[in-house]
């Protein structure tokens, strides 16, 4: 036995929207989501900017505000993007005993979620107490006694990365299989290549799957702009994110959580709920090259693409768009294209390649969801959403980068890319819904 | 398409009680409790002193030289998967690139990896120079620290404490091209992992994988979090040995600790074909979440982990009393033992009072994400020793749950073993092992 898996509902949280017809109509205009750091002082950091979910409310969306109220920043928002996806595939929230037709230990959570940030002051502090510079020694007591006065059990509790998948069951009942994955910046195409294969044979009927992070915080950014990973383009934020040009120099940290409801072909039709587009393939592979960097040849990320084709019955013909990884980085850029070749041979400049990480910067985590997201757009509308600020090509990438404007096509069959720090790869295929 | 059958064909486990799978089953075996006073850090300040602490190891001696010059940017939980998933791959057989690159017998591409990893909290001794150096007028200053405190951290940094970074390092030494996933879900995760890998080979898109989990809960912000969530036992500090008592009348609480428990499974006509020994097979998984506002624990009736265990079984296409042993996840919190109390007996009916139950986090403190792994390696132990080991700390059983704790060694042929594990944030799960030996 083997469902088709479709997408029948999908919402977002993050810096351009928090609605998928906003962000759409955004990404066509070729909006950035980047700005100024407003969540601390970041102003004598390499990079004091960065694409932040900005006037969001999550009361908005719930009833029961006590119990969600001390979430981390990504789950807060996971809980925005699941009310307005539950919404459009007519699955209820918050009601007792639902009344939409799906079994609730038939209906799973499956998202690529990220740690809450550290509760800041608390953690400071404690340090700060504690460490003696003249002996450079802990002093455990000093330090416990600071953490004991300040720490708050449940903000300690909510960093865990689970936990946005324990608001998402809260919210929606689901008995299903419930999973959090956190592979990076490769997360969320994991969760939700995973989501469809647990559909696919049976495991659940129904799946909440997608990504929530936010790794917008002091350490966050530090450690981002250690590994020299973050443009540094402070005096035009907008313009810093430039996948493919000669001029990138980094990506841009964004935030955000984007969810799809997968559905099994069948549950779908019993419920007459709209077919958005259909998942038919999920490939993932591993570099195992360095802890640091990508293979050279982008091996694994060939790999992947491969063998979501096969799982997909598709071959390279059959691709009409592919949204790319495309992080801005040196690195990922140059070998993002070089896999591309290795598959696409003869036809890889043929194939339109876009990244919208140019707008809205990188939701780690959540990056791959909500390009998915972006993905079923592109489909339903035959457009294909641009990659901005290339202005100056990079002249060893070559490929048909979509820049700068967004471009009418037939789009029925999308590659979705995202590769991980740590070489973890993963490729969703779409494709337009065709009831045969 | 057939579904392919998924076996056990090798494990490899750091504890609190050894570095090998052999030193833990022996442990288990003689009722030794790795659980002592923290020697990590100065545990004076904290209310729980006490910890699961694996024996010292040189994280050198257990990764080739090509890989030496990156111990430097593992962690501890890191540092754990690796001693563990080499001894694993060992005891498999298979011969990947870390074991001897000359005579590899894997394709990478078919090997998938899937570990569960905990929130891995960073070396505070590390990052505090840096802090200190931001310090103005007594307080951190976030601006002194983006310019003087940042450049202090090393630029890597970052990438020690990422979860995926287990399965990144274990699959870089042994070569490990497929399908690579971390799941982050506290103490279901290797759990979670063991079924997702076992899914994947089951499709076909892997013919081998390693599966487990890996987590140092012994950690100042770790245990500080344990203490403060008061999950923590706080009145043993004197008594290690007797301080975790799941499903005892006088349970005052859990014990946290370190290790890393990893499996090698395959397809069984793989296995067979290599005429690799077979430990165990992976005859059914089952997941679901408890739904309980007051998420810190497990909810009253334990339903959402009732869920997981009858899809577990259903799943294995056994009846409950097949069932020969039941490894639960008993965390000595009396809430949460109650309420599996009640899953066990919801989900297996009147035979739950029958079925032999050994808890086993008394000997090996609740190591988290690794914890789920660590209980899959001793059922598929006692399987193939016919060896039930009594298990300890449950003098009195606590009133309300009606479980069957193994008091005394019990030597019988084991057909099939439950295992079974929940977090506090809800997620539940249960493996069901079944013993195909001839």
């Amino acid at each position: 036995m083997s469902e088709r898996v479709v997408i029948t509902g999908m919402g977002i949280v993050c810096p351009l929207a928090h609605d998928v017809e906003t962000l759409w109509q955004a990404l066509l205009s070729g909006k950035s989501g980047v700005a100024e750091n407003t969540l601390f002082d970041a102003s004598t950091f390499p990079t004091t900017f960065d694409a932040e979910v900005k006037n969001y409310d999550f009361t908005k969306y719930t009833k029961n505000i006590e119990l969600h109220k001390d979430s981390s920043r990504g789950s807060g928002f996971a809980i925005g993007a699941t009310v307005q996806a539950c919404r459009q595939a007519g699955i209820d929230v918050e009601v007792s005993e639902p009344n939409d037709g799906i079994d609730r230990s038939k209906m799973g959570i499956y998202l690529g979620a990220g740690e809450g940030s550290i509760d800041n002051d608390a953690f400071f502090s404690a340090i700060i107490k504690g460490w003696n510079s003249e002996t450079n020694q802990m002093d455990w007591i000093k330090w416990a006694n600071q953490s004991f006065d300040e720490m708050d059990p449940i903000r300690e509790l909510e960093q865990e990365p689970n936990m946005a998948v324990a608001h998402l069951a809260m919210l929606t009942g689901a008995r299903g299989p419930v999973r959090s994955c956190l592979t990076a910046c490769a997360a969320s195409t994991q969760a939700i290549g995973e989501a469809t294969m647990l559909i696919r044979h049976g495991n659940a009927d129904v799946v909440i799957a997608g990504g929530a992070h936010s790794m917008i915080h002091p350490l966050g950014l530090t450690g981002f702009n250690r590994l020299t990973a973050l443009s540094t383009r402070n005096d035009s934020p907008q313009t810093a994110s430039r996948p493919f040009s000669a001029t990138r120099d980094g990506f841009v940290l964004g935030e955000g959580s984007a969810i799809l409801i997968l559905e099994s072909l069948s549950s779908a039709k019993k419920r007459g709920v709209e077919i958005l587009a259909e998942i038919t393939g999920y490939g993932s592979s591993s570099d195992a090259f360095r802890v640091t960097d990508m293979h050279e040849e982008g091996r694994g990320a060939a790999l992947a693409i491969n063998a979501a084709m096969k799982d997909a019955g598709v071959t390279i013909d059959d691709i009409d768009y592919i949204n790319a990884h495309g992080t801005s980085t040196a690195e990922n850029d140059s070998i993002e294209t070089k896999a591309i070749k290795a598959v696409f041979k003869d036809r890889a400049k043929n194939v339109p390649v876009s990244s919208i990480k140019s707008m809205l910067g990188h939701l780690i985590g959540a990056a791959g969801a909500a390009e998915l997201i972006t993905c079923v757009c592109a489909i339903r509308n035959n457009i294909l959403p641009p990659t901005t600020n290339l202005n100056d090509p990079d002249p060893e990438l070559d490929l048909d980068y979509v820049p700068n404007e967004p471009r009418k096509a037939q789009v029925n069959t999308v590659i979705k890319e995202s590769f991980g720090f740590g070489g973890q790869n993963n490729v969703v295929i779409i494709r337009k819904w065709v009831d045969e | 398409m057939a579904r392919s059958r998924v076996v056990i064909t090798g494990f490899g486990a750091i504890t609190p009680l050894g570095l090998t799978v052999g030193d833990m089953w022996a442990g288990l075996c003689a009722g030794k409790v790795g659980i002592n006073t923290i020697t990590a850090f100065d545990p004076s300040g904290f209310n729980c002193k006490i910890a699961g602490q694996a024996p010292e190891f040189k994280i050198r001696d257990f990764v080739p030289k090509t890989h030496r010059k990156a111990t430097k940017l593992m962690c501890r939980d890191i540092e754990l998967s690796v001693v563990a998933a080499n001894e694993a791959i060992r005891n498999s057989g298979l011969i990947t690139k870390g074991i001897d690159p000359e005579n590899v017998n894997i394709n990478p591409e078919r090997m998938a990896i899937n570990l569960g990893a905990g929130l891995i909290s960073c070396d505070l001794v590390e990052l505090s120079p840096a802090v200190a150096a931001s310090k103005n007028e007594g307080q951190f200053d976030i601006r002194k620290w983006g310019n003087i405190g940042l450049e202090l951290v090393t630029p890597l940094w970052l990438l020690k404490y990422l979860p995926n970074m287990l399965a990144c390092h274990v699959g870089i030494i042994h070569d490990i091209q497929g399908p690579s996933n971390s799941i982050t879900c506290a103490e279901v995760a290797s759990h979670l992992a063991i079924a997702e890998a076992s899914q994947i080979i089951a499709r076909g898109n892997s013919d081998y994988a390693l599966a487990g989990g890996a987590e140092a809960k012994v950690n100042p912000i770790v245990m500080i979090r344990q203490c403060l969530l008061q999950r923590a036992t706080t009145e043993n500090n004197d008594n290690p040995s007797s301080s975790c008592r799941p499903f005892d009348a006088d349970a005052k609480g859990s014990v946290f600790g370190e290790a890393a428990g990893i499996i090698v499974i395959e397809n069984l006509e793989n296995a067979k074909k290599r005429n690799a020994k077979i430990h165990a097979e992976i005859a059914g998984t089952g997941q679901s979440t408890s739904i309980n506002s007051a998420y810190k624990n497990l909810e009253p009736d334990g339903y959402g982990l009732q869920i997981a265990i009858e899809k577990a079984i259903k799943e294995a296409q056994i009846e409950p009393d097949q069932i020969d042993l039941i490894i639960p996840h008993g965390t000595g919190i009396p809430c949460d033992d109650m309420a599996e109390s009640k899953a066990i007996h919801s989900a297996l009916g009147e035979v739950a009072s029958e079925i032999p139950v050994w808890p086993i986090k008394s000997m090996l403190s609740n190591t988290g994400a690794a914890s789920g792994a660590l209980d899959v390696i001793a059922a598929t132990c006692a399987m193939k020793e016919n060896k039930i080991p009594s298990s300890i700390n449950c003098d009195n059983i606590a009133h309300g749950c009606n479980l069957n704790i193994v008091k005394k060694t019990i030597e019988k042929e084991i057909k099939y073993a439950l295992c079974c594990s929940y977090t506090h944030g809800g997620q539940t799960a249960a493996v069901v092992l079944k013993n195909i030996s001839e």
